[in-house]
């Protein structure tokens, strides 16, 4: 709750919002205790008494009555009515929308073919046909303007409830025992709520518009009693002579309204989580920068890639989590390093910070450098780093369906990839496209570049993604784990792709992974891990069949190899250490089984030369040459 | 010894492009009549690519996925289309994602509690002893019972799941790939910790993934799936070092494996679903297809003592 009060009034325009309307409705709480004219009653003697006049501080009407306290009433009323209405869409609204959404097939069918032909009719038309039924009236007005209004909340909360009701939380109610109307109850309508609430603070003020707009027509309150609408109503044939007597309800309307869309708005940015997170604020083109130290000096070598202390943090607030805390590793022509590491180890958010593609806000490169042929891109101009990104270093990434786009033909999309780099015409794109999708071996590659991601399979994906990476012909291509959401089957074949394609045209290859074997059979290198830092490197063999520290070690062990038969497997106790709160000394020590006391002071520095081990006491040669 | 788990053609078909009237515009077979015996005590692994139906498999035995026809009997009782609780008694089902399979807004304890309200009407002493009981089972502090489930890690989130398998008193759990979600370092302490649960409770499993290196090393039996049909089954020391089908040793072959060449040769994916091929499903992918492969759909029968295959050229 606090978080979300902070959240709120962190956003200007929402507590301006808020300030506003909590004045409003004060004002209109304590109306009936505030020393005023009584609203209706007329005094013809004065007439259109202007604003600031003795007595009557906003004026008066064509009956003589004072516009003030006619306001303060007819605010307080409007509201009412409208927070009504809103209630009342919002739950019939919410309960059709949460029973569709759950019940699905024909129930759901029915239901919102009904609801949207409801939806069909404009709104002032379908709430005027409802007065004249029920004849004019406040009330009348009121189940208008919440009838009118009950689609909006039934097709928004059944849209939330589709998805729910396949969550595995839903079904594991059903398997505790759980009937329908309490997993409505009790699972579903806790996680819809937030929902409702958006939807509600984004609609209040339309429906205190409708309100007024029927009133307006004197469809909504009858005279002599005032509401915002029926004052506006009545003023209509002074307009030119009176203005006041249009202008006060007017202003009011239009005070409400704001302020209500303004918090709404506000209310709806600091409940949805994914805006929460941070999606509304876009992130830079490029990582931002704040190198607090000069970067290390170009060291003398052949290295196409070189990237030295690397330090890339997120700094949320007073909180600073440092994903990458001083990465080394460097990438030589044609070679494949492999950076493995477990989830959260900060492997992707390093490989990311090559380029500067980690998301700015949070993320800040916070020290290093990283040299592509001895030039530093931390901190190069957005336009050098455009010029690179894509055509020197590319990227392949994880989940091929949310990198491609799903509106585009993956024959547009890589032209366009190669357009960016190469004043080419769009036939000759569109040709190398088809001959980019050859190479990645995808068969009848001239149709199947008019086909859309989605049509395409796991594997076909991945192979579109790799094509999109080879458009431009780089020189390094960073992969980030492109084979964990793919088959074993298709993952064989995607990892032979790469390393066929990486022989022939002479790629560097950094591979991240968290799986062994993978990177046992494609890298020449591997660089292990943990906790934001590297603890290990050296030739993949040498590593894999002699780790040298204690983590990569016992990693190593945990993972079950195909033909061993049946057996406890072994485990690492604990949990890797949380990014905003490393440990001091080596992070590695709380779970490790040879730690000694000195483990746990002072920083331990990544030693050696070929084979390098960050640790104080490494698993002695001896025994790693059995 | 007797049997925990029982189907007798079990299939499972989804009506795809329904039409308010009349016939939908196609069929997707996604499980075909499948037998399966699972005895008690033992682990089952079911393997089998994405897609393959072990997902749709699992939800039929236990209720929540109506079968299309075939039986499944559960301790010698056949439940077929019974509510989900009737099988929540008995069997319990354990997710792949193991945060979003809790309500992101109770506390563990509520979470707990239900099945032991709901399926065994336990009074409030009872189930906070019965809690107790079963997070110390798991092997998690008791003072994380009133947290939220966002607070935990996938490894703790995925032992409270296990607990609230537990909790409902069943003797069999469906593990739908329950550690893939999982880095390796966690994963082993999950796979240990039920392995120790299944020797303290008597637990009869079916461990489902597609990880041929876990399911070997949990697994009695395996049972190897493909586009919706088992292709072979038999003892977990002989399937993957000895595989009859030759789709097992596609999968055994494509699994990384440190000091092994980069394997991959053999394209082809899976055929469509939608307009399945009248043979063997792998005929197009198998080295090893005839004429009759293309032409002939092979029924799983036994190749040798205990390992069965569907095919007409085992290997």
């Amino acid at each position: 709750m606090r978080l979300f009060l902070r959240l709120l009034f962190r956003n200007r325009l929402a507590g301006f919002g808020a300030v506003v309307l909590s004045v409003i409705v004060v004002l209109a709480l304590v109306t009936p205790l505030l020393p005023l004219h009584p609203p209706n009653a007329t005094d013809t003697a004065n007439r259109f008494l202007r604003p600031l006049s003795e007595g009557h501080l906003l004026g008066t009407d064509h009956l003589g009555r004072d516009l003030l306290s006619r306001l303060l009433w007819g605010t307080r009323l409007s509201l009412a009515v409208g927070f009504a209405a809103a209630m009342i869409a919002a739950v019939i609204g919410a309960t059709i929308g949460i029973v569709a959404g759950y019940a699905g097939g024909r129930t759901d069918n029915v239901t919102m073919r009904g609801v949207d032909m409801l939806m069909a009719f404009p709104y002032i038309l379908l709430a005027l046909a409802i007065v004249a039924a029920l004849g004019p009236g406040l009330m009348n007005a009121l189940i208008a303007v919440a009838v009118v209004n009950i689609p909006f909340f039934a097709r928004n909360i059944r849209g939330v409830t589709v998805g729910l009701a396949h969550r595995e939380f839903v079904d594991a109610a059903r398997l505790s025992g759980m009937g329908h109307t309490r997993i409505l109850l009790t699972e579903v309508l806790p996680n819809v709520v937030p929902v409702i609430v958006i939807a509600m603070s984004t609609t209040v003020g339309w429906m205190i518009l409708e309100t007024a707009g029927l009133s307006f027509l004197g469809l909504g309150s009858q005279p002599p009693q005032a509401d915002l609408g029926s004052m506006l109503g009545e003023a209509r044939g002074a307009l030119i002579t009176a203005p006041h007597t249009s202008i006060v309800p007017g202003v009011m309307i239009l005070l409400i309204v704001m302020s209500i869309n303004l918090l709404g708005d506000g209310v709806r940015d600091a409940l949805d989580p994914r805006l929460r997170s941070g999606a509304l604020a876009r992130p830079m083109a490029a990582t931002l920068v704040d190198r607090r130290e000069p970067p290390p000096a170009t060291p003398d070598d052949k290295s196409l890639l070189r990237i030295d202390g690397l330090r890339t943090e997120f700094r949320m607030g007073r909180r600073t989590a440092v994903a990458v805390g001083g990465v080394d590793l460097a990438l030589a022509p044609g070679e494949c390093v492999g950076l493995i590491g477990e989830s959260g180890c900060g492997k992707s958010v390093a490989a990311l910070s090559v380029m500067g593609l980690v998301a700015s806000p949070p993320g800040v490169i916070a020290g290093g450098a990283v040299r592509l042929d001895g030039e530093d891109l931390v901190g190069a101009p957005y336009r050098r780093l455009r010029a690179l990104r894509g055509n020197r270093v590319a990227y392949i990434f994880q989940d091929p369906l949310s990198t491609l786009h799903p509106l585009y033909t993956v024959g547009d999309q890589l032209a366009e990839a190669i357009r960016v780099h190469h004043p080419v015409s769009r036939g000759e794109a569109h040709a190398r496209a088809v001959k980019l999708l050859e190479d990645v071996r995808i068969p009848n590659p001239a149709s199947r570049a008019g086909a859309f991601p989605h049509e395409l399979s796991g594997g076909m994906r991945q192979r579109v993604g790799i094509a999109m990476a080879l458009a431009n012909d780089p020189d390094i291509i960073i992969a980030d784990e492109p084979t964990t959401a793919l088959d074993v089957t298709v993952q064989a074949q995607v990892l032979k792709l790469l390393a066929d394609l990486g022989r022939s045209r002479g790629l560097a290859i950094l591979f991240i992974t968290h799986d062994f074997g993978v990177v046992a059979q494609l890298c020449d290198r591997v660089a292990v891990m943990y906790a934001g830092r590297i603890v290990e490197e050296g030739p993949t063999a040498a590593v894999l069949t002699a780790p040298a520290h204690p983590y990569t070690a016992r990693l190593i062990a945990c993972v079950p190899e195909l033909g061993g038969g049946r057996r406890r497997l072994e485990a690492i106790p604990g949990l890797p250490p949380a990014a905003d709160d490393l440990p001091d000394g080596c992070a590695f020590a709380p779970r490790c089984a040879k730690v000694r006391p000195d483990c746990r002071e002072g920083d331990v520095a990544l030693e050696g030369t070929a084979r390098k081990v960050r640790c104080l006491y490494p698993e002695p040669a001896e025994r790693a040459a059995e | 010894m007797t049997l925990a788990l029982r189907t007798e053609g079990l299939a499972c078909r989804f009506p795809i492009g329904k039409r308010l009237i009349g016939p939908p515009r196609a069929v997707l077979h996604a499980v075909h009549p499948t037998d399966l015996a699972v005895e008690t005590g033992e682990t089952l692994g079911i393997v089998g690519e994405s897609g393959c139906g072990k997902s749709t498999l699992a939800r039929m035995l236990v209720g929540l996925q109506p079968p299309t026809e075939g039986i499944v009997e559960i301790e010698g009782e056949r439940l077929g289309r019974a509510d989900p609780a009737t099988f929540g008694r008995r069997i319990q089902y354990v997710f792949q994602d193991p945060v979003s399979s809790l309500n992101p807004r109770k506390t563990i304890r509520q979470i707990l509690e239900v099945p032991l309200i709901r399926l065994h009407g336990m009074g409030r002493a009872a189930r906070a002893r019965r809690i107790a009981e079963i997070f110390d089972a798991v092997n998690l502090r008791p003072e994380f019972l009133d947290r939220y489930p966002h607070e935990f890690s996938g490894g703790q989130a995925q032992r409270i799941g296990i607990a609230r398998a537990l909790a409902a008193n069943a003797r069999i759990l469906i593990l739908d790939e329950p550690v893939s979600a999982l880095d390796v370092s966690v994963q082993a302490q999950v796979l240990n910790l039920l392995a120790d649960l299944k020797a303290e409770f008597g637990l009869t499993y079916l461990f489902i993934s597609h990880d041929l290196a876990v399911v070997e090393a949990v697994s009695d039996r395996i049972a190897v799936l493909y586009f919706g049909a088992v292709v072979e089954q038999g003892p977990a020391d002989r399937v993957f070092s000895a595989p009859r089908h030759p789709y097992t040793q596609l999968l055994a072959e494509s699994a990384p494996k440190v000091g092994r060449a980069l394997g991959g040769g053999t394209s082809g994916e899976l055929p469509d679903p939608l307009s399945p091929p009248p043979g063997c499903a792998f005929a197009s992918r198998c080295p090893r297809a005839s004429d009759r492969c293309r032409r002939e759909m092979p029924l799983l029968r036994v190749i040798d003592g205990e390992q069965l295959a569907a095919c007409h050229h085992p290997l």
